[in-house]
Parts: structure tokens; C-alpha cells; sequence
């Protein structure tokens, strides 16, 4: 039940004529020493986590530690009530659930890393948006996040979700290629589809650094959850209408991950190039750590 | 390749907002807790690399010091831990070394001492999505997760130890899964590491500590 290539999860897809969110329930029921109710039970507890982080910022005010974002999701929210959204519902939707996530976790909130603490918003804003507007059930959540799973640790296996090893697109853009996968699953897609949603997902996010300004889990970080939302919601779209990948999944992965050993130190977490080194992310370094010269 | 949980994908639950400055901080610190008494008198952290240059923005002094009172990287506690340590009278201070570079960028040594007195220098690092591991104890180098059901002994470096305390876990039915030495020098002091999948009893510690040659014991709680 085990698999380390996307191939060899389709083929248990195919033998066991079941889609990945089960085979990766039960490879987790079978390989990580568990049985099927703690496994389902802590499953439950992740996504009422999430749950919570995409709505908390809606109804409280909470505060960054390095005080560069707060507020993002109500002014959002607010626009999205007042009927003025240019995105839609589905993708408004997703960017203030993305928003929320990172204000929560910027404020030392409670969050699930997925994959990490800085691309946390995308899975769950993806969910809880197809929830809302699709009468989606727990479940059909649940399973989507088992689906997410899979692809995330087959990429955690054949690549990096480390931003400080190969840039912000093995980070959102994993989360947002394990949010594909999912929202393809949950919303009728077959194993196949998912995986080409994710693939297509890494294609478009391929090359992303990660340049966090003073070091911080906030900016650009907050904005590219709902980049990776976004992109996630536009490659189910596209492989849900019956159009293929153009690169299978672990050929974009080899490629994501080739592409982040490229990139140069200084567009991997250090905070010595791009937004972070702009005059005005130096500027906001000094104001939040002093000592400026 | 090493079995990739679900939950390692979709997880961990934790405070924010980094996995590896902040839950992975926590967890270092709650690694090193349980090797000692559960009430700790003092600690002292030097921060080294990464953690040493942004740790007030990650909150990973925050982390640090909640996981040495044994809170987990979901612990909401984690936010207020000055304060609760403070008012458990848990003496803490930071120091940022910017300048050792020959260390892995998310480093910290924690000099710890509980309320029985026992003294202890642990080294932590946390090796990215909320994955931790201790690398020195009391100088020496070693290399442990406590991932397993674990114990620590701590003997003189002398034909026949290793055989009597693995004889003794034998007797008790604990199959060892992992099982590392490291030693000062020769004839010196040596830490034996050992993980199991069964857990290990205070009954058969005691056995261990009969051995002449171990110094000290030190069971890992979950």
C-alpha cells in the first residue's frame, strides 16, 4: 500500500479500484502503527484547527509579533458582504480564508502546518471555500485532506517542502499543488486528475523564491497563501474540464526540485534578496529588529 | 527511504508562526524536559545561526521556554510562557551568539538544572518542518530524536556494559530498535542511546543501574 512515485500510487489506485484519499488513509492505518479510529480522530482534530484558523481573524482582532500584517481577511470579508468581489465566490472565498490563516499564525495562534507553517493557508482556504459553497460535507473535506497528504509527502520524498532548501515554490507551491489534488478529489475528479491538477499547479509556480522581509512569516508570505489558493482552484478548474498535463507529476517534481537547487542562496529564507531586500523590506527590518546604520 | 506519516504532511498542530523557529524550538525544548525532573530551577539558552538573529520575531524564546515546562507545539500557553515561568519561579535568560558559525543554522544549547540539582548542557537543532534532534549532551556528541521509547545510560567506557544492559532488556521483553554508544574517549564517560518500540519500566532501570560502571539513567518521558 506503500508508494514512492505518483506512478506507483495510481497503480494501487487503479488495483484497488479506490482514490488516493483512501489508499492514503489506509497506508497510514497499516504503516504508521495506528488504527483506523486514531487515525480518523486525528484527522478530525486537524481540520477543526483549520476550521477555526480560517474564521478567527473574522470575528477577533489579532496582532502579528512583527506587527507587519493584521486586518487583511476583514477588509476583505467586508468588500465580499458589500457585494462589490470582482473573483467570485469561490475565489474570494479562498483569499480570505488564506489571509486569516496567516494572521493567525503570525499572532502565535494555533495553526497545521500543511505542509508548512508558512504556506498554511492555502489547503484549508481551498477547503472551507469549496465547503461554503458547495454544501461540501466533513467527510469530502476529510478525504481531501487524506488526498493532499499524498501528494505532499510524495513530494516531501522526491523533493523539498523547505523553502530554505528550493524557494517558496516547494512551499506554497506544494501546499498549493496538495490543494489541487484535493479540490480536484472532493470535487469529482479521478486519481489521474488530481495528479495532473498538481502537477500543473507546481508548473505555474515553478521558480518562486522565498524572500521573507526581516526574516518574518508575514509578508510577502501572507499574500502568495492566497496566490497558492488561487492557483489551486485554477488547476482543478483546468483539469476538471478534461484538459491533460503537460508534464506528468514526477517530471514537474524532479523539475521544481532542479530548479530550487538553482536558485541562490539568497532567495532561500535568508532574507538577503528579493522583496526582503527591497529599500523598503530593509527599511521595515530596521523599524521592527532596530539597530539601522 | 523512511516511511513519510500523513501527519508529518498535514501537521504538525502547532503555535506559529514558524515550524522550525517556533514548534521546532518547542520541541527541542520539551526533548530536553523530559530527560529531567518535570520541575526545572533554571535554564539558560544561547541561541546560535537563524535562531540567534530572528528568534524574538518567531517567538522561538517563547517556544523555547514553554517546552522546557513541557508544554506541546500546539500549546496556546506557548504565547504567555515569561509569564508563566515567572510565576513558577523557572529562572530563564537568553544569549544570541551571531558570531559561531560552525553549527547548524537552528541551533540552541540549554544549560539546565532541576529541582533535585541535577545539572545538564543539552544541544538542540531543528532540521526543518517541525523535525527536531539533540546532538550533544553535556558536551559530547550524540545524535537522538525521541521519536522511540527511549533511555539514556550514562556509563564508564568498559568491556561489558553494553552486553549487561542489553541482556537485561532482553530479559524484559524490550526489543531494542536503535542502539548507539558515544564516548568522551577511551575509559572515559560514554552515553548508550537506546530506542525501543516496547516501553521501558522503571523496574528494569533500576536493573541497569546496578551495573557498577553506569553512572546515571535518564528513562525518556512520552
Amino acid at each position: 500500500m506503500d508508494f514512492n512515485t505518483a506512478e506507483e500510487l495510481l497503480e494501487i489506485c487503479e488495483k484497488e479500484n479506490k482514490p488516493i484519499s483512501e489508499i492514503m488513509r489506509l497506508r497510514e492505518i497499516i504503516y504508521g502503527e495506528s488504527d483506523a479510529d486514531t487515525v480518523d480522530a486525528k484527522m478530525k482534530k486537524s481540520l477543526e484547527i483549520m476550521r477555526n484558523s480560517v474564521h478567527k481573524p473574522l470575528t477577533e482582532v489579532v496582532r502579528s509579533i512583527g506587527g507587519m500584517i493584521g486586518g487583511e481577511a476583514n477588509k476583505l470579508e467586508k468588500r465580499r458582504v458589500e457585494g462589490k468581489s470582482i473573483c467570485g465566490s469561490v475565489l474570494t472565498k479562498a483569499l480570505i480564508y488564506s489571509q486569516a490563516v496567516l494572521e493567525v499564525n503570525a499572532s502565535m495562534g494555533v495553526i497545521v502546518a500543511a505542509p508548512t507553517a508558512g504556506s498554511a493557508g492555502v489547503l484549508p482556504a481551498v477547503l472551507f471555500a469549496l465547503q461554503d459553497e458547495f454544501d461540501l460535507s466533513d467527510e469530502t473535506l476529510l478525504k481531501g485532506l487524506f488526498t493532499a497528504g499524498a501528494v505532499g509527502s510524495l513530494l516531501m520524498k522526491n523533493a523539498s517542502v523547505s523553502g530554505a532548501e528550493a524557494g517558496c515554490q516547494a512551499e506554497i507551491g506544494s501546499a498549493a499543488a496538495m490543494a489541487a489534488a484535493a479540490a480536484t478529489e472532493m470535487m469529482g475528479g479521478s486519481p489521474e486528475q488530481c495528479l495532473d491538477a498538481a502537477s500543473i499547479t507546481i508548473s505555474n509556480m515553478l521558480g518562486l523564491v522565498c524572500d521573507p522581509i526581516a526574516g518574518l512569516v508575514e509578508m510577502p508570505c501572507q499574500t502568495r497563501n492566497a496566490s497558492g489558493a488561487s492557483n489551486a482552484l485554477t488547476s482543478a478548474e483546468i483539469v476538471l474540464a478534461g484538459i491533460k498535463a503537460a508534464v506528468p507529476f514526477t517530471e514537474m517534481t524532479a523539475a521544481m526540485y532542479r530548479v530550487g537547487k538553482e536558485l541562490p542562496y539568497e532567495l532561500r529564507e535568508t532574507a538577503l534578496g528579493g522583496c526582503a531586500a527591497t529599500p523598503t523590506g530593509c527599511a521595515l527590518k530596521c523599524k521592527i529588529f532596530g539597530g539601522c546604520n | 527511504m523512511a516511511f513519510i506519516s500523513v501527519f508529518e504532511v498535514i501537521g504538525p498542530n502547532m503555535v506559529g508562526p514558524s515550524s522550525s523557529h517556533t514548534a521546532g524550538a518547542a520541541s527541542i525544548a520539551r526533548l530536553a524536559w523530559r530527560m529531567m525532573n518535570p520541575k526545572i530551577k533554571r535554564v539558560h539558552f544561547t541561541l546560535y545561526g537563524s535562531f540567534a538573529r530572528t528568534y524574538q520575531g518567531h517567538g522561538t524564546d517563547r517556544a523555547l521556554l514553554g517546552g522546557m515546562m513541557g508544554f506541546e507545539t500546539d500549546d496556546v500557553r506557548i504565547r504567555d510562557s515569561f509569564e508563566i515561568a515567572e510565576k513558577e519561579g523557572i529562572e530563564f535568560s537568553f544569549t544570541a551568539n551571531t558570531t559561531e558559525t560552525d553549527v547548524h543554522p537552528n541551533t540552541v544549547d540549554m544549560e539546565i538544572e532541576d529541582v533535585t540539582g541535577r545539572k545538564m548542557t543539552v544541544r538542540g537543532e531543528s532540521v526543518g518542518g517541525g523535525k527536531v534532534r539533540l546532538t550533544r549532551i553535556d558536551g559530547v556528541k550524540v545524535l537522538f530524536t525521541g521519536e522511540y521509547h527511549s533511555l539514556i545510560v550514562v556509563h564508564k567506557d568498559h568491556p561489558g556494559v553494553i552486553a549487561n544492559v542489553t541482556t537485561i532488556l532482553s530479559k524484559c521483553h524490550v526489543n531494542i530498535a536503535y542502539l548507539r554508544v558515544y564516548r568522551e574517549n577511551k575509559g572515559g564517560i560514554a552515553y548508550m542511546i537506546i530506542e525501543s518500540d516496547e516501553e521501558i519500566t522503571l523496574e528494569t532501570v533500576e536493573a541497569i543501574e546496578k551495573n557498577p560502571f553506569v553512572k546515571d539513567t535518564m528513562l525518556i518521558r512520552r
